[in-house]
């Protein structure tokens, strides 16, 4: 039973990771049709700004700032760098070949992440980064927490959760209550039937790319929280959000929330339930699980758990 | 060597793409579009049969090495011929049928893996080569049409998303499947080729490479090359280019359209598994991360550089990229490729464009002039550099190179030059111009001082750089034709 609450508890917070990797991917489809292969590095991206940023304001041990301050700086820091990584990817590798034939911006994203992914190795080195998760504060957020049963919920765990939580109810706010989101669901609908309604679709897609990218900055954050990263983790953080978004069905919001949460659970319970899944020199089989659950899944309902299937007008 | 084939769509170039336009119309715009001497060369190319071209390039090819003695550079000539040979079987995928296939080397890996557990004293098994070979032509040509499978369901990225994953399954598997495989060290001693006779192709004599690997590897190019091109003049051929043009038209005109696919993918993943095992033979080892990411990329710049859908256009799409690559691993030869790729660039635009003559002519004043400065304010600004000789000393008298770069240097200059190329792009008139001039020179700057100390990012970095700028401004690449998705 504690190992099950252990495990729920660890799968909760890698589901909200990847579900906000997921809105990502998922935005960006709705709106352009476009896999975004780059979303997983600039996640990355992230999590090399959350960690510079952290030193800078002194490191986890004995920060400048009340530690509160510490976390939301680093995350709104990453978020902010990313969001404008995002709007530069979009403006200068997609908005040229935006009519060309589809295969054109998909391998224009592949240059874009290889280059985001090499250029970091370049400037950073592929040293992992630790944010040292046991030092905050000298371990009053790792080390305390709930008590549920035998188990000890570490209280940054929790702020994980409810972080992810809150920017999701924002995201869900800014597409369904504003000018701009409605202007964004339009433009998912029909993107040449929103432009003759006169909306600006440029805008709506830089604005995507915006939200999109700072939701990967968070989540590059939290991500790092858990464990440390390093310059090549862009690459399978995108394979597994992109996973996320298909399982709930990609251009789908809510979809791509539960599709995170889903996938979260499913790895943490592989790990820790099925036999051999995990062995102890890091490499995992679960991936080999996962990633054999969604070729079927791809195969046999590719529309996901929450979206449409696409008809095809000829 | 380029295709006789019915050209598709073309568009009227740097306006993008037109829709159902007259094709002829569309291809004299399109040689319009490019710079006049290249499309006169072409023209006056075409008019030699392809087959006189293959045989002067292969014979060309096979002098190579009585020129060049070195093991080292007869090695990247294979290497360069085993990329040809990924090229030309990506191109059948990518290129004539259209699809977006992301599992590629995983095909190029199951080849080297499966002549390494065939042929190795890993199981203890070692089939003569004659069966062998044909054996995992045919394991990859089914493996290939299995990952076709997906095809019949899932189109454009979704598609590409799943040989994708299976490409991660091949190396999760690989990686961990430690029994098998021997996971992240590999299969060593791997047999090398084996001879009727009982004799084996020896990989070296007296520690240098074996010619006639390139010689083998130069055979089998030739013979995947005239196969490729009879399939695609053949009605397949035709009917793979209906595929790629539109599958929904040529499924209406009664085409197989699943089948095409099946054959498209199959046919990619027979070249790939045959290069494998001219790779594993020779190297006598095979390692998961051989056979990644990396990889692929690299054939994707290669075919899209070439032109995609150009049989000759992919093997001069080889031919640049794997010696580029060879050539950026090492310093001094990577700093003599950049300044000659630059002001070599910046002079053949200028004969034509004096505006980039001077922004050439500014660039050189500009550095001298820094440099002069820098040295008068503190000597140690300039005491970087190293090495002497004809080239290095003209770089030690242009670019300013600390000593000892404060840590911040790198990443700043380094981001601050893409934000500098980024703004150029969208600027415009002699605002642009002018901002060139220091662009370029941070460019030269980072070249020297960030990049040649890690050519291993440095040179990856160069092919996600030649990637994206060609989807932008050329997707055809050298030789390909443009195309146009029709509405």
């Amino acid at each position: 039973m504690d190992q099950f609450i252990q495990l729920t508890v660890d799968g909760l917070t890698l589901g909200s990771v990847y579900a906000l990797i997921a809105l990502g991917y998922t935005l960006v489809y709705g709106v352009l049709k476009l896999l975004n292969f780059a979303h997983g590095d600039v996640f990355m991206v992230g999590t090399f700004v959350g960690f510079g940023v952290l030193q800078v304001l002194g490191g986890p041990a004995n920060p400048k700032v009340p530690i509160w301050l510490v976390i939301t700086l680093v995350t709104l820091a990453a978020m902010a760098v990313c969001a404008a990584l995002g709007v530069a990817i979009e403006r200068f590798a997609y908005r040229p070949l935006r009519d060309a034939p589809r295969i054109a911006p998909l391998i224009s994203a592949l240059g874009v992440s290889f280059f985001l992914a090499n250029s970091m190795q370049l400037l950073f080195g592929a040293t992992p980064r630790n944010y040292d998760l046991f030092q905050y504060h000298t371990g009053t957020l790792y080390l305390r927490g709930l008590h549920i049963g035998g188990v000890t919920v570490p209280l940054l765990r929790i702020i994980t959760i409810v972080a992810a939580f809150i920017l999701m109810v924002i995201l869900w706010f800014l597409v369904n209550k504003t000018r701009t989101g409605k202007a964004m669901r339009a433009t998912s609908f029909d993107r040449e039937a929103a432009a003759m309604m006169g909306i600006d679709i440029d805008r709506v897609i830089v604005f995507t790319f915006i939200l999109g990218s700072a939701l990967a900055g968070a989540a590059g954050v939290m991500f790092s929280l858990r464990v440390p990263t390093n310059v090549s983790i862009g690459f399978i953080a995108g394979l597994k959000g992109f996973i996320a978004a298909v399982i709930g069905g990609i251009g789908s919001i809510p979809g791509a929330m539960a599709g995170g949460l889903i996938l979260g659970f499913l790895e943490s319970y592989i790990q820790g339930y099925v036999h051999g899944a995990h062995i102890p020199d890091g490499t995992q089989w679960s991936d080999l699980y996962v990633f054999s659950v969604l070729i079927a899944l791809m195969l046999f309902r590719h529309q996901g758990l929450f979206g449409r299937p696409d008809i095809r007008k000829v | 060597m380029s295709d006789s084939t019915p050209h598709g769509f073309h568009s009227t170039g740097a306006d993008g793409p037109a829709i159902g336009q007259d094709e002829w119309v569309a291809r004299h715009a399109d040689v319009r579009f490019l710079p006049a001497r290249f499309a006169v060369v072409e023209r006056r190319l075409r008019v030699v049969s392809w087959w006189a071209w293959l045989t002067l390039f292969v014979g060309l090819f096979c002098l190579f090495p009585i020129v060049e003695t070195s093991g080292y550079v007869r090695q990247v000539a294979f290497q360069t011929v085993l990329y040809m040979l990924l090229a030309l079987g990506l191109n059948v995928v990518v290129g004539w049928g259209g699809l977006l296939d992301l599992g590629y080397v995983a095909f190029y890996g199951i080849g080297a893996y499966a002549y390494a557990l065939l042929d190795s004293p890993h199981y203890g098994i070692h089939l003569p080569t004659i069966v062998s070979v044909p054996v995992i032509v045919l394991i990859g040509a089914l493996a290939g049409l299995v990952l076709g499978l997906p095809s019949w369901r899932l189109t454009g990225d979704y598609l590409a998303i799943v040989t994708l994953f299976f490409l991660q399954l091949f190396q999760t598997v690989t990686t961990n499947w430690q029994n098998v495989t021997g996971g992240p060290f590999g299969i060593l001693n791997i047999d090398a080729f084996g001879l009727p006779g009982g004799h084996k192709l020896k990989t070296e004599h007296g520690g240098v490479f074996a010619v006639s690997y390139l010689y083998v590897a130069l055979a089998i190019f030739v013979v995947v090359f005239v196969a490729l091109r009879l399939l695609n003049n053949s009605r397949t051929g035709r009917a793979w280019r209906s595929l790629r043009e539109d599958p929904l038209a040529a499924e209406a005109m009664g085409m197989p359209v699943n089948w095409l696919k099946l054959l498209a993918f199959s046919c990619g993943a027979a070249v790939a598994a045959l290069t494998g095992t001219l790779n594993a033979a020779l190297f006598g080892n095979v390692f998961p991360l051989n056979f990644y990411f990396i990889t692929l990329i690299t054939i994707y710049t290669m075919v899209i550089l070439g032109g995609s859908g150009n049989q000759a256009g992919v093997v001069l799409g080889a031919l640049i990229i794997s010696p580029l690559l060879e050539l950026l691993r090492d310093a001094d030869k990577s700093r003599v490729l950049f300044f000659v790729a630059l002001f070599g660039g910046l002079a053949i635009l200028g004969r034509r464009n004096r505006r980039i003559a001077m922004v050439a002519g500014a660039t050189l004043v500009f550095g001298f002039v820094l440099h002069a400065i820098a040295r008068a304010i503190d000597g140690g600004w300039v005491a970087g550099q190293p090495g002497a000789g004809g080239f290095a000393t003209f770089v030690d008298h242009w670019v300013i190179a600390p000593q000892q770069p404060a840590r911040w240097i790198a990443p700043v200059a380094y981001i601050g030059v893409i934000v500098a190329a980024l703004l150029c792009s969208v600027l415009r008139g002699i605002v642009r111009d002018i901002a060139l001039v220091p662009t370029i020179y941070l460019g030269a700057f980072v070249w020297e001082n960030v990049m040649l100390s890690k050519p291993d990012p440095a040179r990856y970095i160069v092919l996600g750089l030649i990637l994206i700028v060609l989807m932008v401004l050329r997707p055809n690449g050298l030789l390909g034709e443009r195309r146009v998705e029709i509405v």
